[in-house]
């Protein structure tokens, strides 16, 4: 009988948590006639896909979904890119410059982005990259930089230098011993980089909604909130249709990673 | 980790050294590339930014205009108004997540049944774009077809009340939040050392004076990096609310990030902007400040 109250405040937090994606759900399968109904149902009396299907047809959203894609990929593969050979050298040698860099991490994390996306949207505008993807693109790479940077010197840091050396020993190079010792214990934490990157930039709105104002370059979250403008009740059933199909990338990618969550990533991460 | 730590050879030779140095810039390269041009940059660009009268359009002479943009802000009502809105906002938001979040972790480290559904839903909030939760909760909110009305059997439009408006996108804010930090909260959980129980199960501690005489303790470390890090991306919360309110009703929801950005690309005053994000940036690390120099000093 000890066990009753742990289990009603375990069940207290899963209705909690639970309550606004199940509702999500039920919106996204009921008809129009359905949602008109003046006291709202949980389960849809018939429930339909017609949603999803009217969803892919409005505002472009599969285009808006394409561009997301491709500016995810891309600025997640330059991403990690870049900031593996950094994060290398930010693990393996001790000095000013990578005392810097971890400096630097910390600071992004503080500053309030709209000091930075006003200064950032001027450069931009000179440097004629509004309303382009490759714009957003670099701004995406270097605000995922820094949590990267992090990450990776951690994964680094975790493959013992000793093999590096004993490679050396053996007559391999620098560079050999690098792409044949350590690239392989480091795939897995380039994996869940190139991840979390991935899911910042699908994600990602500020940046977005400031430096793309055209309909049509617009990545997925603005498209989604262009979609609330006219407040018709007809329109939510396609609205939480594709809310549901923008977070499958992100689900995905918690699916993957959720067992590393508890231990690796976060000690990856957090103690480097 | 200590064993990978880097000890240059006793008597590396200079030219080993300088060999090195070139070898680690190389490699720093071509991530302070896009850090220098696209954030660095900007920020001291932003920073002297908010002392000029710089205009968001193409034809417009920026000049210097000293503390001009600081002493407006200072007689701004909205300015307050905003900031007080911030601190209730980021305080009460970053409170109830550690409360919840403790709560959950420590229930998800107990041996229950049915944690591990708990354990998958409690990262879901996480998985999502800020975007969609926002339009999620817009949906529960809904004054005619949203659940919460027919749930409490109340006819109220939630988010367009002047009263309401602030809890309702508090409880988003929550709902939102509480994963990183249950997440962050259970690993530290896990890391407290079981000896520690059962030293004073021996002395016969019930359950509360266990939590509170080694839990909390231990755990403090993690409870105070936590917690510094969601007040700060609460203040900076900005993608949530801009869905959920717009900042309304009569901006009773926004937040400074909200009011800044209104400033920079609605009005186009990007030096008034700025001086309001650097605003905001004081605010944070004087708080940060504080709060750690506090604990350091209790810690002792």
């Amino acid at each position: 009988m000890r066990r009753v109250p742990p289990y009603l405040a375990l069940f207290a937090y899963v209705v909690f948590l639970a309550f606004p994606l199940l509702w999500l759900l039920s919106t996204a399968l009921k008809t129009p006639q359905e949602m008109a109904l003046t006291s709202p149902t949980w389960i849809p009396r018939e429930p339909t896909l017609a949603n999803f299907a009217d969803a892919f047809g409005e505002q472009d959203l599969v285009g808006a979904a394409l561009r997301s894609l491709v500016v995810a990929l891309s600025s997640s593969l330059i991403t990690v890119l870049i900031s593996l050979p950094a994060a290398y050298a930010m693990a393996r040698y001790r000095s000013l410059v990578s005392r810097i860099a971890v400096g630097w991490v910390l600071v992004s994390q503080v500053f309030p982005f709209i000091l930075i996306v006003i200064p950032l949207f001027l450069i931009m505008r000179d440097l004629e990259l509004v309303n382009t993807l490759p714009g957003l693109v670099a701004v995406h790479v270097t605000f995922t930089l820094p949590f990267a940077l992090w990450m990776l010197q951690g994964y680094v840091r975790a493959v013992p230098r000793e093999l590096e050396e004993a490679a050396a020993v053996d007559g391999a190079g620098r560079l050999r011993s690098i792409a044949s010792v350590v690239a392989p214990l480091l795939a897995p934490g380039v994996v869940a980089t190139l991840l979390f990157a991935f899911i910042s930039s699908w994600n990602e709105f500020l940046f977005a909604l400031v430096f793309l104002q055209d309909p049509d370059v617009m990545t997925l979250p603005l498209t989604l909130v262009r979609f609330t403008g006219p407040e018709g009740v007809a329109r939510l059933g396609p609205l939480a249709a594709a809310s549901l199909m923008a977070t499958i990338p992100s689900l995905i990618f918690f699916a993957i990673i959720q067992r590393r969550l508890k231990s690796g990533l976060m000690a990856g991460a957090v103690k480097g | 980790m200590t064993a990978t730590v880097t000890q240059p050879a006793p008597r590396a030779s200079r030219r080993e050294t300088s060999r090195q140095r070139r070898e680690m810039w190389l490699l720093m390269l071509p991530a302070m590339v896009p850090v220098l041009l696209f954030s660095v940059g900007p920020l001291l660009y932003g920073i002297g930014l908010a002392f000029t009268d710089a205009r968001n359009t193409r034809v417009h002479q920026t000049s210097f205009v000293g503390l001009e943009n600081f002493t407006r802000m200072l007689a701004d009502e909205q300015f307050w108004s905003s900031f007080q809105i911030g601190a209730i906002w980021s305080v009460t938001v970053t409170a109830l997540q550690f409360l919840a979040a403790l709560g959950l972790a420590l229930l998800l480290n107990m041996n229950l049944r049915f944690r591990s559904v708990a354990r998958v839903l409690a990262v879901v909030p996480w998985a999502m774009p800020p975007v969609v939760i926002g339009l999620m909760w817009k949906l529960v909110y809904h004054p005619d077809a949203g659940i919460l009305n027919d749930l409490l059997g109340t006819d109220v439009n939630w988010l367009a009340d002047f009263s309401l408006a602030l809890p309702a996108i508090i409880v988003v804010g929550v709902w939102t939040g509480m994963p990183q930090t249950t997440v962050v909260l259970l690993a530290g959980l896990q890391n407290v050392p079981k000896e520690l129980y059962e030293a004073v199960e021996v002395d016969g501690a019930g359950r509360w004076r266990r939590f509170w005489n080694i839990t909390l303790p231990q755990l403090r470390p993690v409870i105070v990096a936590i917690t510094s890090l969601d007040f700060v991306w609460n203040f900076n919360q900005f993608g949530l609310v801009y869905v959920l309110t717009q900042g309304g009703p009569g901006g009773r929801t926004r937040l400074p990030m909200l009011f800044a950005y209104e400033e920079a690309f609605r009005y186009r005053a990007a030096g008034y902007a700025s001086m309001l994000g650097l605003a905001m940036a004081i605010v944070v690390l004087a708080v940060l400040g504080l709060y750690l120099w506090r604990q350091m000093r209790e810690a002792r």
